[in-house]
């Protein structure tokens, strides 16, 4: 789950993370509002949308910027009229852009140095990560791939946390010293509260400025969340914005169906995320492009099942269908059940190729072949890949 | 001779009394599978299907009935504390199957399990099985929620992060004719209690087991690890597979760990580490078992 500029912002106030002031507007009047609050600094305001390269994009309307200083609370106002509502397009929004639905007001701030910080849950030891790097400003994977020395790693012991030698050890690599260094000690020791805090999975600040005046603030945050806390994180559920997330797999989630759409033409349905994944593999395998991983995970009901079939076939770009069901926990009836629903309920006139094995397959297979379905028939992976990308290229 | 479970072993069951835990409890006993104690707080005195006791904690059913192996169906908020309940209780065998525990949880179990006699399978995991000799494996050891009937004994040993994948090749395997000593879902978690490396080293050493299949899928590098071990110490065939060669980079792809974070843990990446090492990767899902098939 991705959260907003302003909402990283609110999450550092806190707990405690300095960062530049900074105030969100939904209207033109909240953004003069907030201009004029923060009166005597130089401003600048921001479209909130959930992708990067928001300073060189351009809204549809033709303005140039999601990203500007403003002079004064007019001038906020005007840039936020011009940015509220519209659609911004960047190098990551991909060509149908985002809706910017709020603008943020910030204190821009002067930059004598450009560091990075980041703490992840690593994999490998078991334990979160901190990495900084004098290095800030940039694409971190290109500091690690050409200056690898300029990137200094701390493991941190999962029960005993963050130590103040350590804390220590990073501000020396960071060339930190005197009052920035008690900043800097200060700034870490409060996000590592908020990672353990908010399962947060990766906060990553880049950059971490020092000021000409000396003051280290967290200008730029990208957070990464552990789904599976989610439940027990109600304030960071409520910084979910849906209307920034693909609406098929909006739709999905409030069927607990795990979706991914993707750009193919050929629409998958399986069981078990192993398997959904390879079954997109063997699509690819045999010239096909799969239009979406989708796993109905083992306790589907007939309901779910038939949610999914709609879904798909709410992707203009599908051409074709692929079910692979491996039951084990999943009963193939209940799957067979919930197709020749969706079917009867939809306009279904795209190929449709079924493999259906495990579980009560028999039943499965018979209510398929009783029903006036018009479906393909696959006895493995394999030949229900070869079938239905014949199906579509046919 | 098998690894980890074999027909003798004794199972308890924490979550028994949930739907879940309950339906595969059932149809455990139904496989033949000694399952001899239920575990559910509050519960204590209760009986589960026919005859299975159910107590309120691990440490009273594994000394009432010498379960030695516990089965994990528990929600996830209650997870972490159900694993280091068994652990406490000093079980040899921990098998977590409940998908979706926090990670920070498993961090800290993670931690806590550290010099602990127990091992822990898991979580987000299919299980363990060690097919029976009966009709459709039945009599084995069955923990978990895999079908049970597409097994048949043999001399292959399975690990697997992903549940169905594991299905997929051991119905292959079946099909050819080709038995399976036990197989054994690790799990689909960033950070789980037993990785392919340990499996592969266990199946190594078991007399019964003759060759492997190792199926993994994109994100980590356990894969990886497990391929570089087996190159120079690994006396036993091992046929690979590595699913989510068209995942987009940066996506969760159902389960937690499977997520491309750099080059290195690409599905293409490490089919090539495991060829470099002398495993043979099967091109698609629907040739694991042939490919193994053609190596002995």
């Amino acid at each position: 789950m991705n959260i907003h500029e302003y909402q990283a912002k609110e999450l550092f106030e806190k707990f405690g993370v300095a960062s530049p002031d900074g105030q969100v507007a939904a209207t033109t009047e909240e953004a003069e509002a907030a201009a004029r609050a923060m009166g005597g600094r130089r401003l600048v305001i921001k479209a909130q949308v959930h992708a990067g390269g928001r300073g060189k994009g351009s809204f549809k309307n033709g303005f140039q910027g999601g990203v500007h200083l403003v002079e004064t609370p007019e001038q906020a106002a005007d840039f936020a009229g011009k940015m509220i509502g519209q659609t911004l397009v960047t190098n990551q929004t991909g060509a149908e852009g985002k809706l910017v639905s709020k603008v943020m007001i910030g204190e821009a701030v002067d930059i004598e140095r450009e560091l990075y910080l980041a703490i992840l849950m690593d994999r490998e030891s078991c334990g979160p990560v901190i990495v900084v790097s004098t290095e800030g400003g940039m694409d971190i994977e290109e500091v690690a791939e050409n200056t690898p020395d300029k990137i200094v790693r701390a493991l941190i012991h999962p029960l005993a946390g963050l130590q103040a030698y350590e804390v220590r050890n990073l501000t020396k690599a960071l060339e930190l010293s005197g009052d920035q260094a008690k900043q800097f000690g200060k700034l870490i020791k409060n996000l590592y509260k908020l990672f353990l805090e908010c399962d947060c999975s990766m906060v990553e600040i880049n950059p971490l400025v020092v000021t000409p005046k000396g003051q280290v603030l967290a200008l730029d945050a990208k957070f990464g969340f552990d789904d599976n806390a989610l439940y027990r994180q109600p304030d960071v559920m409520a910084y979910r914005d849906t209307d920034e997330e693909d609406p098929r797999e909006v739709e999905a989630s409030k069927y607990d169906l795990n979706y991914i759409g993707l750009d193919g033409n050929i629409a998958c349905l399986v069981n078990g995320a192993g398997l959904a994944m390879a079954t997109m593999d063997i699509i690819q395998h045999y010239g096909g492009a799969p239009a979406n991983f989708l796993d109905v995970g083992g306790g589907a009901s007939k309901e779910q099942v038939s949610a999914a079939f709609k879904i798909i076939l709410g992707d203009p770009n599908v051409k074709g269908i692929l079910v692979n069901i491996f039951g084990g926990i999943m009963q193939c009836d209940i799957i067979a059940e919930g197709i020749l629903t969706a079917a009867e309920e939809t306009d279904l006139n795209i190929p449709l190729v079924v493999r259906l094995e495990g579980t009560n397959v028999v039943k499965g297979r018979a209510l398929i072949a009783d029903s006036n379905l018009d479906v393909i028939t696959a006895d493995s992976l394999n030949d229900a890949a070869q079938k239905v990308v014949a199906a579509v290229e046919g | 001779m098998s690894i980890l479970v074999d027909e003798n072993t004794k199972v308890l069951v924490q979550g028994i009394t949930g739907g879940f835990g309950g339906k595969h409890a059932q149809l455990s006993l139904d496989y033949g599978t000694k399952i001899v104690a239920g575990v559910t707080p509050g519960k204590g005195g209760q009986t589960f299907g026919e005859k299975t006791p159910v107590f309120d904690t691990c440490a009273d059913a594994a000394r009432e009935t010498g379960a030695t192996v516990s089965a994990i169906f528990v929600p996830p908020p209650f997870a972490a504390d159900a694993i280091l309940e068994a652990v406490d209780a000093e079980l040899d065998l921990v098998i977590c199957i409940t998908e979706g525990i926090p990670v920070a949880d498993m961090m800290r179990v993670k931690e806590v399990m550290k010099g602990s006699k127990t091992r822990l399978i898991g979580p987000n995991c299919p299980g363990v099985v060690t097919p029976g000799r009966g009709k459709d494996s039945h009599g084995g050891c069955r923990i978990g929620i895999a079908p049970g009937y597409i097994h048949k004994r043999g001399n292959v040993g399975v690990v697997s992060r992903s549940g169905t994948l594991t299905y997929e090749a051991v119905y292959q395997l079946t099909e050819l004719g080709y038995g399976q000593s036990t197989c054994v879902g690790i799990g689909g978690d960033p950070i789980n209690g037993t990785s392919h490396l340990d499996v592969l080293k266990m199946f190594n050493d078991d007399p019964e087991t003759e060759a492997i299949i190792m199926i993994g899928e994109i994100g980590g590098n356990a894969e990886a690890e497990a391929a570089r071990w087996a190159k120079d110490h690994c006396s036993k065939p091992i046929a690979g597979f590595i699913a989510g060669a068209t995942a987009p980079p940066g996506r969760r792809m159902g389960h937690a760990g499977a997520i491309v974070g750099g080059e290195d843990d690409t599905a293409d990446a490490k089919k090539r580490i495991l060829s470099e090492c002398g495993i043979a990767v099967s091109e698609t899902p629907s040739a694991m078992g042939k490919t193994l098939v053609e190596m002995l």
